[in-house]
C-alpha cells in the first residue's frame, strides 16, 4: 500500500488479511508475524506467550527478592525469624496455656510444620493477589503477558518456604523425629498447594484491579481461615461434631500431607489426598481462566 | 463510593473505528491528531496494552513500546538490576541485554554509579540510563510517545537523533506527536486521526496540513458565540490584535468588544491566556490584577498591552475567558498571532544561543573579574 491516498474506506475494512510472506519482511531477518484480533470470553492463557516472557518473569522475582530485604539489618534472617516467632507464641498459647495436643511430638515442632505448610499458603495468595495493582503503571505502559505478575510473586514465597524448611529439618534432628519415606513427596505437596493458592490468588488478582475492597477483605478472610484450620492444633482436639466440617477444608487436607511428610504423623485418608489434588489442579485452571478473561480490560480499569 | 446493589450505567465510547492501513518497512510514520482524537489508543492497541474490540492487527516482527521514560525502573534497585530489569520488560532477551550492555552503560555515562540504587541518582542520571536502555531495544518495530522526548534541549537533540537512525536502520517507527517540528524531521509519512478516524495517511506535510486546517476550523467555529462554552450572560463580540505578526520584545496590543446585559447584576472581569503552539499558556492577563473590573450595563471596548514579554518566534493563539463568579463566555484560540524569527538581543549569537526556555527575557550580565586576591 504506497502512502499517498486516504484511507479507511468501509470496503478495505473486510478485505481479507492480507498474507505475510515470512522469509521476507525485516531487514534480512526471519521474523514471526503476532496477529492481534479481540480475545474471547473464555481464552486460556497463552502458554508459549508467557514462556517468552520467561526472563521477565525471573527479572520480577529477583526484584521481589532484593527489594525485600533491601535496607533491612537482619536481612534474611526475618525469614525464620517469622516462622520461628510464630510457632512459639503458638507453642505457649495453645500448647502451654490451653494445652491442646500434638498427636505426640512437641508442640513446638508440630506448630512449626504447620505454620510452614499455612506460609506457603497465605504468603502466596497474600503476595499474588495485590501484585496486579501494585505494577499498574507497568500494565499501563508496555506490553507483556499479565500473568507473569501474580506468578513471579511466588517466587520470593517459595525461597522463604526454601529457608524454613532448613530449619524445620534442623529442628527434626534436634527433637530426633525421623519420618520416614513419606518426606520424598513433600516437593509434590508444595506444588499441590501453590497451584490451589495461585488460582485464588489470580482471581484475586484480577479482581482486585476493579474492585480494590478485595485488599481490605481477604486479609481478614485469612485471618479467620488460619483459626479455622488445624494450624495450630491437631484435628483430633476437634469436637466430634465439627470434625466433618473440618475435613471438607482443603487446608486440614493439606497440613495432615504436610505432617504426614515431615513428621512422619499417621498419613491422612487416601481420598484426601485425591481430592486435594484435584482441588489444586482445578482451582488454578478456573483461576487461570478467569484471570485471563478479565486480563483485557486492565489496562482501561485499573 | 457508589450504592452496591445498583447497576452502575455506562456508555459505551469507541476511541477508534474503521482505522485500517498498511506500513511498510522501514517507514517512520508519525500519528497525528488533536486531544481525543485517538493517537494513544492506537499505540496502545498496537503496542497490545489494551485489546481490540474488533478488527484485526497484524504486526510482522517484535513491536517495543516507548511510552515513558524508564520503563519498569525501581528507585530500590541498582543501575545495573534496572537495565536487566527494564530491558526485558521492553522485549529484549537475556542474550542481547547481555550484549547491548556496555553500549548502554557507555551511552549513558553513569559507569561509576552502576551498583548505586537509582534512587540516589540526579534526575538527569536517571533519565539518560532509562533512555540508553530505550535507544538500544532491537525490536522490528518501535512505537514511540513523544512524552519521550523529554529533559533538556541537549537530550531530546540526542533522543531524537537515535530515533532517526532506529529509521534508517530500516526498521518500522510509529511516532505520537503534538510538535509538528519533530514530525517533519523525523517521520517519512504520517497519519492525521480525527475523532477516532483515519482521516488522512500519506506525506508527511500533507497530514500536517489537515492539522493545522483543523485548528482554523476550531477557530471558526468558535466565533460563533452560541457554539462556545460558558453561561452565555455575557459573550465577548471581537477580538483583535493591533498586528497580525509581532517582533519578540514589542508590545502585544489587543483590543477586546463586549456586549451589554443590562440584566445582569454586579461587575465581571476578563481574563486573557496567551498560548504557544503546544499548547502552553505562557501568560495570564488577568484584569483582577490590576483592579479593572467592568460594569456589564453598557458594551465596553478593551485595550490590552501585554508589555514586558519577550516572546520565542513561533505562532501564538490567545483564549479570552469573560467570568464573573463562573465563566460566562469561553473564546479559545480568539486571535491567532505570529512572533517573527528575529532575535530581540543586541548581539547574534546563532540559534543554539536561543534555543531553550519557553520565552525570552531582557537580563544582562555584569562580569567583575574576581581575581586571585579576594577577601
Amino acid at each position: 500500500m504506497p502512502p499517498g491516498e486516504p484511507r479507511g474506506s468501509r470496503a478495505e475494512h473486510r478485505r481479507p488479511p492480507r498474507k505475510v510472506d515470512r522469509t521476507r519482511v525485516g531487514p534480512g531477518k526471519r521474523t514471526a508475524t503476532t496477529v492481534i484480533t479481540p480475545p474471547g470470553r473464555f481464552a486460556l492463557p497463552r502458554w508459549a506467550e508467557l514462556w517468552e516472557a520467561r526472563e521477565v518473569a525471573y527479572r520480577f522475582a529477583q526484584r521481589d527478592i532484593l527489594l525485600r530485604y533491601r535496607q533491612t539489618v537482619v536481612g534474611v534472617a526475618w525469614v525464620v525469624l517469622q516462622p520461628l516467632a510464630s510457632a512459639g507464641i503458638f507453642s505457649i498459647v495453645f500448647g502451654q496455656v490451653a494445652n491442646l495436643s500434638s498427636d505426640g511430638v512437641p508442640y513446638f515442632v508440630f506448630s512449626y510444620m504447620g505454620m510452614l505448610a499455612w506460609n506457603l499458603f497465605n504468603n502466596v495468595l497474600g503476595r499474588s493477589a495485590p501484585s496486579m495493582v501494585a505494577n499498574q503503571s507497568l500494565v499501563s505502559k508496555v506490553f507483556f503477558p499479565r500473568m507473569i505478575v501474580p506468578l513471579a510473586s511466588a517466587a520470593s514465597v517459595l525461597l522463604d518456604f526454601l529457608v524454613a524448611l532448613v530449619l524445620g529439618v534442623v529442628l527434626l534432628i534436634l527433637y530426633g523425629i525421623n519420618p520416614g519415606w513419606p518426606v520424598l513427596l513433600v516437593p509434590v505437596w508444595v506444588v499441590l498447594v501453590v497451584l490451589l493458592s495461585m488460582g485464588l490468588g489470580l482471581a484475586a488478582a484480577a479482581l482486585q484491579v476493579k474492585y480494590r475492597d478485595v485488599g481490605y477483605v481477604l486479609p481478614w478472610l485469612t485471618q479467620v481461615l488460619l483459626y479455622a484450620s488445624p494450624v495450630a492444633y491437631a484435628v483430633s482436639e476437634v469436637p466430634e461434631n465439627l470434625r466433618g466440617l473440618f475435613n471438607a477444608n482443603p487446608l486440614t487436607w493439606m497440613l495432615g500431607l504436610f505432617r504426614w511428610s515431615l513428621l512422619g504423623l499417621d498419613r491422612p485418608p487416601l481420598w484426601q489426598i485425591g481430592a486435594f489434588a484435584g482441588a489444586a489442579v482445578v482451582v488454578f485452571y478456573l483461576g487461570a481462566l478467569f484471570f485471563q478473561s478479565w486480563e483485557r480490560n486492565f489496562a482501561d480499569v485499573i | 463510593m457508589r450504592h452496591p446493589l445498583r447497576r452502575t450505567r455506562f456508555e459505551e465510547f469507541r476511541a477508534l473505528d474503521d482505522v485500517s492501513f498498511d506500513v511498510p518497512w522501514g517507514e517512520a510514520v508519525g500519528i497525528v491528531g488533536r486531544n481525543g482524537a485517538g493517537k494513544s489508543t492506537l499505540l496502545k492497541l498496537l503496542t497490545r496494552i489494551t485489546a481490540p474490540t474488533h478488527g484485526r492487527i497484524e504486526l510482522a516482527g517484535r513491536i517495543g513500546s516507548l511510552l515513558e521514560v524508564g520503563t519498569g525502573f525501581h528507585p530500590e534497585l541498582t543501575g545495573r538490576e534496572n537495565i536487566f530489569l527494564s530491558g526485558s520488560l521492553l522485549g529484549m532477551n537475556r542474550v542481547e541485554i547481555r550484549r547491548q550492555f556496555d553500549s548502554i552503560v557507555e551511552f549513558s555515562g553513569v559507569e561509576k554509579f552502576l551498583d548505586t540504587p537509582v534512587k540516589r541518582y540526579s534526575s538527569g542520571m536517571y533519565v539518560r540510563l532509562a533512555f540508553a536502555v530505550a535507544a538500544h531495544l532491537e525490536t522490528e518495530i518501535l512505537a514511540i510517545d513523544e512524552v519521550l522526548a523529554v529533559g533538556d534541549a541537549e537530550f531530546q537533540a540526542k533522543s531524537l537523533a537515535k530515533m532517526r537512525d532506529v529509521a534508517k536502520d530500516g526498521r518500522t517507527v510509529l511516532y505520537v506527536s503534538h510538535q509538528m517540528q519533530t514530525v517533519t524531521a523525523l517521520c517519512t509519512s504520517a497519519l492525521y486521526l480525527e475523532r477516532g478516524r483515519l482521516s488522512y495517511y500519506g506525506p508527511v506535510d500533507g497530514a500536517l496540513e489537515r492539522y493545522r486546517a483543523s485548528f482554523s476550523a476550531f477557530a471558526a467555529e468558535q466565533t460563533d458565540a452560541s457554539r462556545r462554552a460558558g453561561t452565555g450572560e455575557l459573550r465577548a463580540r471581537s477580538v483583535r490584535l493591533a498586528e497580525e505578526s509581532f517582533e519578540p520584545a514589542e508590545d502585544k496590543i489587543l483590543e477586546i468588544d463586549i456586549d451589554a446585559n443590562t440584566a445582569m447584576i454586579g461587575q465581571y472581569f476578563v481574563s486573557v491566556h496567551v498560548n504557544d503552539e503546544n499548547g502552553v499558556v505562557v501568560v495570564q492577563c488577568d484584569s483582577r490584577n490590576v483592579g479593572v473590573w467592568l460594569d456589564p450595563a453598557t458594551p465596553q471596548s478593551l485595550t490590552l498591552a501585554i508589555r514586558d514579554l519577550w516572546l520565542k518566534p513561533g505562532r501564538y493563539t490567545v483564549d479570552v475567558f469573560v467570568c464573573k463568579t463562573g465563566v460566562l463566555d469561553s473564546w479559545e484560540g480568539a486571535a491567532v498571532f505570529e512572533v517573527l524569527p528575529v532575535s530581540p538581543y543586541p548581539v547574534l549569537a546563532g540559534d543554539e544561543a536561543l534555543a531553550s526556555g519557553l520565552v525570552l527575557s531582557d537580563y544582562s550580565y555584569q562580569a567583575r573579574p574576581a581575581g586571585g586576591a579576594a577577601g
